[in-house]
């Protein structure tokens, strides 16, 4: 679990991105982060692991306050994957994904061979491990990413925008893939996204923030979308323009879904 | 054409091999200068530079500094180490050691600071310290930048390190002062292609070692966005591509 309490965060240049936040972020479960640019998203999450220090509150891990650790034992301990994958371009693919066993003092070989079974659990060939990130496509630099994030196998992993920079296809089977993945392990997953479809579409909670890390509206999916908490939110989720309310009509007997402005979608199933 | 065969003529000269300030012995006090020159400049360079490179601090004064430097005449340099400390060879180092100084250093923070700071700030999330994010992930994708400054201090070195001889300094100056003195052109342009010579090789070793200094990783990303992009753009036809199948 991760509690931020009244966190500020204000930078050198005066910019307030962050005002008095308070969240509970649940274990074991993904929560998004969705906003526009501006909204401190990023930076909320880069609080979590120190990488931006905050002005004033709290942030706690498990009830322990982060600002007892030392800074490089607690990224070590947390996962993070980055939206340009954040690869070393010097290094080959298996010895990116050892980083972390490796500055933490695990064995060459061992840390090598788990390398190996994480390019498995992300659904990469093992026939890359030898490759350099420059040779991968954005798709596979970004798995190997992912990949990297879980190797010392942290209980949090904090994602921002980790899928913003790839095409809609391979975006689509990322973001399958990290869902299969967090059914298999369970981590405690924060998610950075400014896309609203994504946030619904991995989050067990969701919270949309304003300007300033202003919390518009936190819940499950199904609660913002059947409750818009205000006229903020409803925009946010396209539920004004009709996107989200979707009809039933009947078509050769069945029930086919379409939204307000008659387009299909899909079919109820019964 | 003939002044150039009989300087080569006078390099050849067997008399000049051998004995007391013989060409092998002179050549090697150039190389002495250069290399010692180069060498302590580095030690005092290469930390300064990536320190300033890693923490962003100090750039301003830097490059004030190794532009001001760059603007000491050599010479004048030289002539007054060596009334304050003497002839010899510590003199015409010491104006050497001044000269190499700026494109080392620069060398250093440019090689730093030209790493995307991208991956720089992936390093750190993932936990490493300063030290690892400076020894692992700065130093080797700037090392390029860093031995071309080395190398641009070499150079700069091996052709005005002729000037110790105005400090009794020895080096192939000697050659270029005595034939000036004598009128000898034969022994002046010898020596002028002896230092040419020198220069030319030892650039092009170090063109060499910076080639092969360049990150594997790097290199390889290079060649496979050569292969991989077409010159004019394809139409997208096809199905996609299967991600890492």
């Amino acid at each position: 679990m991760i509690e931020f309490t009244a966190v500020t965060k204000q930078f050198s240049d005066g910019t307030v991105a962050v005002d008095e936040f308070s969240l509970v972020i649940p274990a074991r479960q993904t929560t998004v982060l969705v906003g526009s640019s501006g909204s401190g998203k990023t930076t909320l999450l880069r609080m979590i692991n120190r990488m931006v220090e905050k002005t004033s509150g709290e942030i706690e891990i498990d009830g322990e306050s982060i600002y007892k650790l030392n800074p490089v034992k607690l990224r070590r301990s947390i996962g993070y994957v980055m939206q340009n994958s954040g690869l070393l371009p010097h290094r080959k693919v298996v010895d990116n994904v050892a980083t972390v066993p490796l500055l933490n003092g695990v064995k060459r070989a061992d840390a090598r061979q788990a390398a190996l079974a994480l390019l498995d659990t992300v659904g990469l060939d093992r026939a890359l491990a030898d490759r350099y990130p420059s040779q991968l496509s954005g798709g596979q630099q970004q798995r190997v990413g992912v990949a990297r994030g879980l190797a010392a196998d942290p209980n949090i992993l904090l994602m921002d925008e980790p899928f913003g920079a790839v095409d809609p296809i391979v975006r689509a089977e990322l973001q399958q893939e990290l869902v299969r993945i967090q059914r298999d392990l369970g981590k405690t997953i924060v998610f950075v996204t400014h896309d609203i479809d994504e946030a619904f579409l991995l989050g067990d909670q969701v919270v949309l923030l304003e300007k300033g890390g202003r919390i518009a509206q936190a819940g499950t999916p199904a609660e913002i979308l059947s409750k818009p908490a205000n006229d903020f939110v409803a925009t946010f989720i396209g539920a004004d323009r009709g996107r989200r309310a979707l009809k039933v009509e009947v078509v050769n007997g069945r029930n086919v879904v379409v939204d307000a402005d008659g387009r299909p979608t899909g079919v109820l199933q019964s | 054409m003939n002044f150039i065969q009989q300087g080569f003529a006078w390099i050849f000269d067997p008399v000049r091999w051998s004995g007391p300030g013989d060409i092998p012995s002179r050549i090697l006090e150039q190389l002495g200068y250069t290399f010692g020159a180069v060498a302590i400049a580095a030690a005092i360079a290469i930390p300064l530079g990536l320190l300033i490179g890693h923490t962003g601090k100090g750039r301003d004064v830097a490059v004030a500094l190794s532009g001001g430097l760059r603007a000491l005449p050599s010479l004048g340099l030289l002539i007054i180490f060596a009334l304050a400390i003497g002839i010899g060879f510590k003199a015409p180092l010491l104006a050497f050691v001044i000269l190499a100084i700026p494109p080392v250093l620069s060398g250093a923070y440019a090689g730093v600071e030209a790493v995307d700071k991208r991956t720089v700030d992936a390093a750190r999330a993932m936990g490493m310290t300063e030290w690892q994010v400076l020894t692992k992930v700065e130093v080797p994708l700037g090392a390029p930048l860093i031995v071309a400054g080395i190398r641009s201090g070499i150079l700069q070195v091996v052709a005005t390190a002729t000037l110790a001889y105005f400090a009794s300094g020895g080096a192939l100056g000697v050659f270029i002062n005595d034939g000036l003195v004598t009128r000898d052109y034969n022994e002046l342009l010898g020596a002028s292609i002896l230092v040419t010579a020198l220069a030319l090789v030892l650039e092009g070793i170090f063109a060499l070692l910076q080639r092969l200094i360049v990150p594997r990783g790097v290199t390889a990303g290079q060649i496979a966005e050569v292969r991989s992009r077409p010159t004019r753009s394809r139409p997208t036809v096809g199905s996609p591509i299967q991600e890492g199948k």
